[in-house]
């Protein structure tokens, strides 16, 4: 199918998303106040009543495969590619929705097939990690003069300031990116809150909030010391970067010594349900990304805990890690459907590509997979998006896309608009460039629409 | 003759004087100096004659405040808690012109200046533009060379704008690569950025047209090396490389395709560079170019006079906005018509004196550092914008991520690793180096990350952000990084064992600290705090002294005080 045979994103939208009902919805509230120019986008109400578009997904997960996962090898089997495509692999699994079949490695999310849907034609094309990465997470083409900020921090720049949770709007399980640059141009305030530590330990040591040798008597008898030696802020407390300064420190004390540090607290959790989203790593980062949904942060990101940027040693690895994989997301579709959250929480999950359907035998890969941004699977669910669904195919050997391509605007797009955010509206850019969420309709940008068939 | 301190300072970390009472005397207030503001120099007579109408005086800052102050912004180190106090002992009446001195002589005055301009030049292997390990690396050693000898400032613009070269082996020819566009406009707008703080975004379009055809025939070829890369004068344009596009004008397929230098695609397109052979440089002037001269040498010695307008204005701009916390135009990146300098006259006095020394930026550095102006208080609370657009006083400022990081590790004598995703021999980094010395801006700790380190991707100046953020009080205030620095690092360790009377161990964590002596209500404040010793001593008292753990919380206070961590 070519791609003119959908309407380009801005038409989609334009019927539904008006920038009326997003300055109604309160998204520029008090971030027009720092930032003059997206008050500036909110243009005047248009005279015409628009139903107000009620928002979706109020939390978002973003479960992050860096490296690539190979989609063949896990949610688009090609059990007849044979022997050169799909090496040691067995027969792929049937699911609880007819049609559906994912690789041997996933038998726990083939249970819960009916909460998610499958695209199965993501498309960019480009093969290098800290490019792909970013146009998987910007939907910008990487290359140009400005560096764009990642979904998150556009969640927290629209979502972030009428948010009063007791955590940041935007935090990350448990380490950033390191090789993309999150925030982008829109600076260090709407960088992800980085948890570090490791939820699976006897105790979730979150770097800075949960402290492992400062009890809370002691935690707050240093907080009176330091109001007593702060002899600099005394003398010139009036000072504006002093106040920025103290009320940035009163925010952290709220976390350190206020309810934020409860969310980490997996011990409240039950055993049994630890068990059931796995005692690893990542099995315990969804958990612990489903209780900050229930605290009401706007955005999660789960990187998962490994690479999967298997060039060599590939069967090995996978067949390592994709059982966590599916072990912890399946446990936390249950978890969110059988708690009433996964309608208002949108769960995606992808790499930066996929990676070669063509074995590689040469030495020194040995039977490992390269980069493949022509074809790769995305999983979502939830928050608005459809389960038992499989958007796009790729071809027999999954190499190409066979039909309905997805460009990273159109699953952003999508992501943007249940979300309530204008994928049109300005962002604020340090020298004053027009900068907007999504490139829509720029020259060159690739676009086949929304995915309104799971929408 | 060498003041008293500096003879101290060769005799290593002064021997201790025996004493062990409070020495804080009733006198001058801590922050600010008792002597009367002389105006001596030009500088502070151009700067008194704006303040006066606004009724604005300005207050000396105390000798201690100086002290950490010079330091800080001249070679990025704190004082180490010997070179504090023989600074502050000694009596010599102009000890702070030896101090200012002393520290452009010091080994960490280019290290620091390097990592400065490692921002503005966009020093970083990955992301958003691959310059690679290597290149960085010679990128940033050429920068530092360039300021151990501190070559002149003209020198060193012209270098970065003609060298010819591989980018492993001529440092500057990187300056050509570390851009996110090698279209022609690309480069003409980071050449207006870097050395005529201009941004050419509000420029008319055949402006920017116009420069970037000096900037036309600037060719990147690769060679047979790994990553190597030739920048170089390139008149017909045959290397003219897949990758080289004009913003916002290639698709996502056609980027990270391998470049196909001599297609017959780019051919094509070629001519349409060669074809104008007239530059037009940005005050309008039109020029010829001809196939006997590489263009950017055509460019550069219009740039570099002391007659063009932009050239010696940006750079002397700049180098005040770096001591005084803002541009005489403000921001320093963005010069244009109508963004009037605050004080016309400083700024052509300045410049006048750049010229005069040929571009020797350390003459600016020490005109400024001397002057009152740069001297002053910054206790005068928070004055109105029109007094400090006229720096009425010196502003206070957060200090750089990895200044802090390598103020934390001298205090505490331990040390960092910092590594870059980018698995290659020239991304190691020994353990035990100062983040300040980095010079590739991918290699990174979460530390630095964390405190707003330069993205280096477009090489403005705002691109390091100095301003809090909660996360950032939570990592120094509870973070396990700090605490294990402050329990198991030997620095503080050291200093709690000395066993000198609690007096004198505080002394000596503030001159470690903060660069002075503690004032008696510190010390009360001090003594007040934590629990007693346990035990008794032999007479059957309770033990004098503090426990290890109070002494480190007290120094955790002093990390986590406004003072520690603003220029101030």
């Amino acid at each position: 199918m070519s791609t003119s045979d959908y309407h380009p994103l801005g038409l989609t939208l334009s019927r539904s998303v008006s920038r009326r009902d997003v300055v109604q919805a309160g998204l520029f509230s008090t971030a027009g106040l720092l930032f003059p120019d997206a008050r500036a986008a909110a243009a005047p109400p248009q005279a015409l009543p628009v139903p107000p578009i009620k928002v979706k997904a109020k939390s978002v997960i973003q479960v992050f495969l860096w490296g690539g996962m190979s989609h063949n090898d896990t949610w688009d089997p090609k059990p007849d590619a044979g022997y050169d495509y799909n090496g040691p692999m067995e027969a792929p699994l049937s699911t609880n929705v007819d049609g559906i079949q994912v690789s041997e490695w996933f038998p726990k999310l083939a249970r819960q097939a009916d909460k998610f849907s499958l695209i199965r034609s993501m498309t960019h094309g480009n093969n290098g990690h800290e490019t792909a990465a970013y146009l998987v997470q910007t939907a910008h083409r990487p290359g140009e003069r400005l560096a764009y900020p990642s979904v998150g921090a556009v969640f927290s720049y629209f979502h972030g300031k009428k948010y009063q949770g007791a955590l940041p709007p935007y935090v990350v399980l448990t380490q950033p990116q390191g090789r993309f640059s999150e925030e982008g141009f829109l600076g260090a305030k709407l960088k992800p809150f980085a948890t570090g530590g490791d939820p699976n330990a006897a105790r979730f040591e979150v770097e800075g909030v949960v402290s492992r040798s400062v009890s809370d008597t002691r935690q707050q008898a240093r907080r009176e010391l330091l109001a007593r030696m702060d002899t600099l802020l005394q003398a010139a407390g009036g000072d504006a970067q002093l106040r920025a300064s103290e009320q940035a420190k009163l925010e952290a004390y709220d976390m350190i010594l206020g309810k934020g540090r409860e969310v980490f607290d997996l011990s409240k959790e039950k055993p049994e349900l630890r068990e059931r989203y796995g005692r690893h790593t990542f099995g315990q980062d969804c958990l612990a990304a489903r209780r900050m949904v229930e605290a009401g942060v706007p955005y999660i990101v789960i990187n998962y805990p490994g690479g999967w940027d298997t060039h060599s040693n590939h069967f090995q690895t996978m067949g390592r890690q994709a059982p966590e994989l599916d072990q912890g997301l399946a446990a936390l579709l249950l978890d969110l459907k059988e708690r009433g959250l996964l309608d208002s929480t949108l769960v995606w999950c992808c790499g930066e590509f996929g990676r070669g359907p063509k074995i590689d035998w040469q030495p020194p890969w040995n039977g490992g997979r390269n980069h493949h941004g022509k074809v790769f699977s995305v999983l979502v669910a939830g928050g608005g998006f459809k389960g038992g669904h499989v958007v796009g195919s790729s071809d027999a050997k999954a190499e190409e896309v066979k039909d309905r391509p997805v460009y990273p605007v159109d699953l952003l797009g999508s992501v943007y608009q249940l979300a309530g955010i204008d994928p049109k509206a300005k962002l604020p850019h340090p020298m004053g460039l027009e900068a907007r969420v999504l490139p829509i309709g720029e020259e060159g940008v690739k676009s086949a629409g929304l995915l309104t068939e799971i929408m | 003759m060498k003041p008293l301190w500096l003879l101290l300072l060769l005799a290593a970390s002064a021997a201790p004087v025996a004493a062990d009472e409070p020495k804080q005397a009733p006198g001058p207030p801590l922050y600010e100096s008792a002597s009367p503001v002389k105006v001596e120099c030009e500088i502070d007579r151009l700067v008194v004659a704006k303040l006066k109408p606004l009724g604005v005086r300005q207050v000396l800052c105390s000798d201690a405040v100086f002290l950490r102050r010079a330091f800080l912004d001249v070679i990025g180190t704190l004082p180490a808690a010997g070179e504090a106090r023989a600074f502050l002992e000694d009596t010599n009446p102009r000890k702070r012109r030896a101090l200012i001195d002393h520290l452009l002589q010091r080994d960490e005055f280019a290290v620091y200046w390097a990592m400065k301009w490692a921002d503005l030049l966009r020093i970083k292997a990955e992301f958003p533009v691959n310059l690679w390990p290597n290149a960085a690396q010679a990128y940033h050693r050429w920068v530092l060379a360039s300021l151990r000898e501190n070559k002149p400032y003209d020198e060193f613009a012209r270098a970065l704008l003609t060298s010819s070269g591989s980018n492993f082996r001529v440092g500057p020819v990187n300056f050509y690569r570390a851009m996110q566009s090698r279209a022609p406009e690309g480069i003409a707008a980071t050449v207006a950025l870097t050395f005529m703080g201009v941004r050419t975004d509000s420029w008319k379009p055949e402006r920017l047209e116009g420069m970037a055809q000096f900037f036309a025939q600037t060719g990147y070829k690769p060679t047979s090396e790994w990553k190597e890369e030739h920048v170089f004068w390139d008149p017909t344009g045959t290397h003219t490389l897949a990758s080289n596009i004009a913003p916002g004008k290639a698709s996502i397929d056609e980027i990270g395709k391998p470049a196909k230098p001599e297609s017959t695609e780019t051919e094509a397109e070629t001519p349409a560079f060669i074809a104008r052979k007239e530059g037009v440089f940005p005050d309008g002037q039109k020029v010829k170019l001809t196939q006997e001269r590489d263009p950017r040498e055509v460019f550069a010695d219009w740039l570099i006079t002391p007659e063009n307008p932009w050239f010696t204005r940006s750079i002397t701009n700049r180098v005040w906005s770096w001591f005084l916390g803002r541009g005489i135009i403000h921001a320093p990146d963005d010069i244009r018509k109508n963004n009037p300098p605050s004080n016309p006259e400083l700024l052509a006095y300045l410049e006048r004196e750049l010229v005069k020394s040929k571009y020797d930026l350390k003459h600016l550095y020490r005109l400024i550092l001397n002057s009152n102006t740069y001297q002053a208080s910054s206790m005068l609370g928070d004055v109105k914008p029109a007094a400090q657009a006229q720096f009425a006083r010196y502003p206070l400022r957060r200090l750089e991520a990895e200044l802090i990081i390598d103020a934390i590790n001298k205090i505490t004598a331990t040390t960092e690793l910092y590594t870059s995703a980018i698995p290659e021999p020239f991304t190691y980094i020994p353990q035990g180096e100062t983040a300040m010395s980095i010079g590739d801006g991918s290699i990174t700790s979460p530390f630095l990350a964390l405190f707003g380190r330069s993205a280096r991707a477009t090489g403005t100046e705002d691109e390091r952000s100095n301003k809090f953020i909660p996360s950032q009080w939570l990592h120094l205030l509870n973070s396990s990084q700090i605490q294990k620095k402050l329990e198991q690092g030997p620095g503080l360790r050291d200093l709690i064992s000395a066993r000198q009377g609690p007096v004198r161990t505080l002394e000596d964590i503030y001159l470690t600290v903060l660069s002075r002596m503690p004032t008696h209500a510190e010390i009360e404040n001090a003594k007040d705090y934590g629990k007693p010793v346990p035990g008794l001593n032999k007479a059957g008292k309770p033990r004098a002294g503090k426990r290890s753990e109070d002494w480190i919380d007290i120094t955790w206070s002093l990390i986590n005080s406004s003072e520690f961590i603003f220029r101030h």
